[in-house]
Formats: structure tokens, sequence, C-alpha cells
């Protein structure tokens, strides 16, 4: 068969709505535009137990802080599944995590920014999970199954993060003068950043057409990011809190929030590495691997003898 | 002021002992060797941090019943709960074990910390939960299951480490050389251990102390690791003489209710 009738039956497939599995023919652009969305997210997952995991150890109540553990290493396990689905495409996770740790592949770009109060960890799983829900639940219906079935279960603990991180704020919006305070600085800080999340406006988004011919991709970045808007515009008043957006202003006519302008000059520079903890985040990562690498060998060589006395 | 009652001062010990070991081991989490194992040590912290809830909840009722004025620091309202007994009591209050609020050093330190620890759990557990006192026979109960699994988790990884390559195996002796000291104050009661032995309430140390060896034995053998002839044991933490360790330990995680007293969170 040649590759045009491959290719055809490949994008008659996408356009029927049927999954494409690992072993069905598909474009190598295809295959590599996957990958490195799935190892992006993936990457993602796992540098992003960072900023929270650096509030364990102080949460307030042993509450929070099971709950933190327990959300963090949801995290952890939203990175195998996205691991796991990536093999599928005949990438390893060695291979993977070299590329993450040699910066050769991204992660989300929000986790560049610190956390330096207890309430950010309200706002991370507000806003930050809040975005996250919002770009990846059109992704249960990717057109590569593995990668759908994967975001099924991821959505569905993210929604649950989304609501204790919203939790926290609440508490938080309720209680004394300093920790009112604590909750308006998160949100501040937080805002622009999540906003950003959804990646640059459709004009200068260069992968947006061909994803969404392929469906891996069923709304643009500039629609979804309306949605966060909306929603968050709304939810904010529940605080008593207000976004930092003076511009902020509900619009008749198209029945949505206008915003204001979004500062793409930080967003293109903490991309590329000038965020306040881009350095921090992957040095803790290089280094747990680093560090991790004498147990590895170890687990191999001895599942290594265990398999030869089992042999003789 | 009314006095704390054994009773009272048993459950603080298996509390504290619960919430330092798993608060240590938290320390891991989104840093460890390999994600499926950051997982597991995650999933450890979270049990023994939820086992630490359910001995507060009841010590936190037990403190509540004094007729008195409570010596146990109390939130707002005057109430002694889970939190207060957690984040508003000083180093000196504290009653784990030495072993418990160690550092967790590398991967190998941390790994020994645990098998000891849950080699001593199991058998305390198991007991606890045919003792006299309901409320810590069914928190024994739950918690034995648990501690079942940590014991053969860290069992298989102090194995694979002691005979994995050299490097594994040196680093499991020092782990040893560092630990082995704080090991013998598990099975050294304090009074109100005793009083919880002649009550029927906790198991009998001396017995489990047996038990332990044999465990510890056993697996040593299969990691090609010596068991330690040294007499000399550390002890003091179990009556509120601890390390230079715990106040670290405690200022990080008490920070916010320190810094901010008697807020919601």
């Amino acid at each position: 068969m040649s590759v045009q009738d491959l290719e055809k039956i490949f994008q008659d497939k996408i356009d029927a709505d049927i999954r494409i599995e690992p072993k069905d023919w598909m474009p190598d652009a295809y295959r590599k535009t996957l990958v490195r969305q799935m190892s992006q997210h993936a990457h993602s997952e796992i540098v992003g137990m960072l900023p929270e995991a650096n509030w364990i150890t102080r949460a307030p109540t042993l509450r929070r802080k099971a709950t933190l553990i327990a959300k963090v290493q949801d995290e952890a396990g939203h990175g195998l599944y996205l691991y796991a689905a990536t093999e599928t495409l005949g990438t390893g996770r060695e291979e993977l995590l070299d590329q993450l740790h040699t910066g050769k592949a991204k992660y989300s770009s929000i986790f560049n920014y610190p956390t330096l109060t207890w309430a950010d960890m309200g706002a991370i799983g507000w806003l930050v999970d809040g975005a996250a829900i919002m770009n990846q639940v059109p992704l249960c219906r990717a057109s590569y199954g593995p990668y759908a079935r994967a975001m099924v279960r991821i959505c569905k603990e993210e929604s649950f993060h989304q609501r204790q991180g919203f939790e926290i704020l609440l508490t938080l919006s309720k209680g004394s003068e300093a920790q009112r305070r604590m909750c308006q600085d998160a949100i501040d800080r937080w805002w622009w950043p999540s906003v950003m999340m959804f990646g640059p406006n459709d004009d200068a988004s260069p992968h947006t057409a061909q994803s969404m011919q392929w469906k891996i991709k069923r709304f643009s970045n500039d629609e979804l990011r309306q949605r966060f808007v909306d929603i968050c515009a709304g939810q904010v008043k529940i605080l008593g809190m207000t976004l930092p957006d003076p511009d902020l202003v509900w619009n008749e006519h198209r029945q949505h929030y206008d915003f204001g302008a979004i500062n793409w000059d930080e967003f293109w520079s903490v991309i590329k590495g000038n965020g306040p903890c881009n350095k921090d985040r992957l040095e803790a990562r290089v280094k747990a691997h680093e560090e991790g690498a004498w147990v590895r060998e170890a687990a191999l060589a001895h599942a290594e003898k265990m398999s030869r006395k089992r042999a003789s | 002021m009314s006095s704390s009652t054994p009773l009272l001062e048993y459950t603080l010990h298996l509390a504290d002992d619960v919430l330092i070991l798993g608060h240590r081991n938290s320390e891991w989490t989104g840093h460890g060797p390999i994600l499926e194992q950051d997982i597991a040590l995650s999933n450890i912290a979270l049990d023994l941090i939820g086992q630490a809830r359910n001995f507060y909840q009841y010590a936190a009722g037990l403190a509540g019943n004094d007729s008195g004025e409570s010596i146990y620091p109390a939130g707002g309202g005057g109430v002694v709960t889970e939190d207060t007994l957690a984040f508003l009591r000083d180093g000196w209050d504290f009653r784990n074990s030495l072993l418990t609020e160690q550092t967790n050093g590398d991967w190998a330190k941390t790994i020994l910390r645990q098998f000891f620890f849950s080699a001593f759990q199991v058998d305390l557990y198991e007991q606890l939960a045919v003792g006299r006192d309901t409320t810590l026979a069914a928190i024994g109960a739950k918690a034995y299951k648990e501690a079942l699994y940590h014991l053969r988790w860290s069992s298989e990884w102090v194995i694979r480490l002691g005979d994995g390559t050299d490097e594994s195996h040196q680093r499991m002796k020092k782990a040893l050389e560092e630990l082995w000291k704080f090991t013998g104050e598990l099975y050294i009661p304090a009074p109100y251990e005793r009083w919880a032995a002649e009550a029927e309430i906790g198991p009998d140390l001396s017995q489990l102390r047996v038990r332990w060896k044999e465990r510890v034995k056993e697996v040593f053998d299969e990691a090609g690791l010596t068991y330690p002839v040294t007499e000399w044991m550390q002890t003091g933490g179990k009556e509120g003489r601890h390390t230079e360790q715990l106040g670290y330990v405690l200022a990080e995680m008490q920070f916010l209710q320190r810094a901010y007293p008697g807020c919601e969170w």
C-alpha cells in the first residue's frame, strides 16, 4: 500500500472519530507531535510536584498535610501514566527523562514560579489545576487512544484537586486579616501565569491548525483561555477577592468577559529559561535522578542475581 | 492544673512516633530515586500520618476529659485537638523514639530506618489490636495491615540494596552504623509503656524484642549484612529528651501555627 493510501486511511479514521492505537500506521509527524506533547505533559506533572512538595513539611494542619501529600503523589501517578502512554509510541522513559534533564524537552512554564506562602497551595489548585483541566478535558477525546485514556483518569483527579485548592482559599478568605492578605497575594501572583498556560494567541500558535486537523486538539488556545477567564471571574467573587486585571469587565455583546493584555514578553522569557525558578526546578530533578542512579543500579544488579539464581 | 494520665501519654507516644516518621518520609516526596518508589514512600508517609491523626484524635478526647485545666495546648475555645497536639507542643513534650526523628540521609538510611521501625510496629499493632482499650485496639487493627505492607516493602529494599552493588552495600553498612544505636530504645519501656503492658492495653516490649531480632536477622542474612553486636543504645526520646534533629522538624512543621496563632486553616 502506498503512503498516500495509508495516509488516507489514517485521516478517514480520524475524521470518523475512530481512535488511533499503538500498532496502527500513523504519519511520522503525528507520532512526533504526540511524543512532544505527551512527554511535555508528563514532565510538567513531575516538575509540577516540586512547588507543592515545597509546602508538605509546613502544611498547617494534619489534614492539610495528608491531602497535600496525596495530591503530589497523584501528580507522580499522572507522570507515570503519561510516560507509559508515550512509550507506546516507541520512546522510552529513560530517553524522555534525558531530554528533560538536558533542557531539550520543555515542561509547563507555570512551575517556574515560586510557592511563597501556604495560600499558593490554594491558588495552584484553583487556578493552575483549573487551567490544566480546561486544557485537558478535551484531550479525553484526543485521537490517540492511550493518550485519551490516560487523560480520562487524570482529569478525574485534577478536578478533585481543583476543588481542594478552592477550598483552601475559601478558608483563608474567611480567616484573619493576615490570611485574607495571603489569599489575595497568591491570586495576584498566580493569575497571569495561569492565563498564559493556554499558550500563545491563536495567530501565533504554530502547531494548532495541524493538531486540530488530527483531533489531538479540539479547541484553540484563545477559546479555552476565554472559557477559563469567564469561570474564574465568577468564582473569585465567592472568595471576596479580586483578579489583578483592571480591564476585566463583562461584555454584554460578546457574552464573555473582556480582559487585559497578556505580557507575552514575560511568557517567552520564562520559556527561554528566565523565570524565577527555572534553574532550581531543573536542578532538583537532575539531582534526584543523579543521586538515585546508585539505587537503580543496585535494584537492577539484585534482580539479575536473582534471575541467575532461579535459572541455575 | 490536671496531670497527664498514663493512657494519654501512651497514646501521644504512639501518635508522635508515626507523625515524626511520616513527616520525615514526606520530605522525599518529589525527590525519590525512581518515580514508582517516590509514590511508594509517599504512600507510607500518608499511612503513618493517617495513623497519627487517629491517635491524636483519641488523645485530644482524653485530654479534654481532664476535669481541670488541661496541661496540653488548646486552640480556639480552649479545645485540645489533633492539631494543637501536633503543632503546639515543644520538643520536650514529644514522646517519639529517637529513631523516627533521624534525618533522611540517602535512600539507604531512609529505607533502613523504615525497616527497623516497621519490624517493630507490626508486632506492636498486632498486640494493640487485641488489647483492652477498644479505641487503640481498633486503630491497631486497621494500621496493622498497613504496617505489614511497609515491612514487606522496606525488607525488599534492604535486601536489594544489601545485595545489589558494592556501592549500595557500603551505603547500607554506613546507614546501619548511623542508625543501630537508636534501635534499642524501641524496646526499653518508658513508664507509660510499662503501665500499658500491665493494664493489658499494649504489649510487653521485652517479648517483642525477640521477634524483632528474628525479623531483622532474617532480612539481614538475605541482604548479606551483619547483625551488629554493639551493646550501647541511646535513649531518651520516649521521655522527651531528643536528639538535635527534632527541633528542626518541629520548627518547620509548626511554623504556620506558631506565626499565625488561633487561625482556621
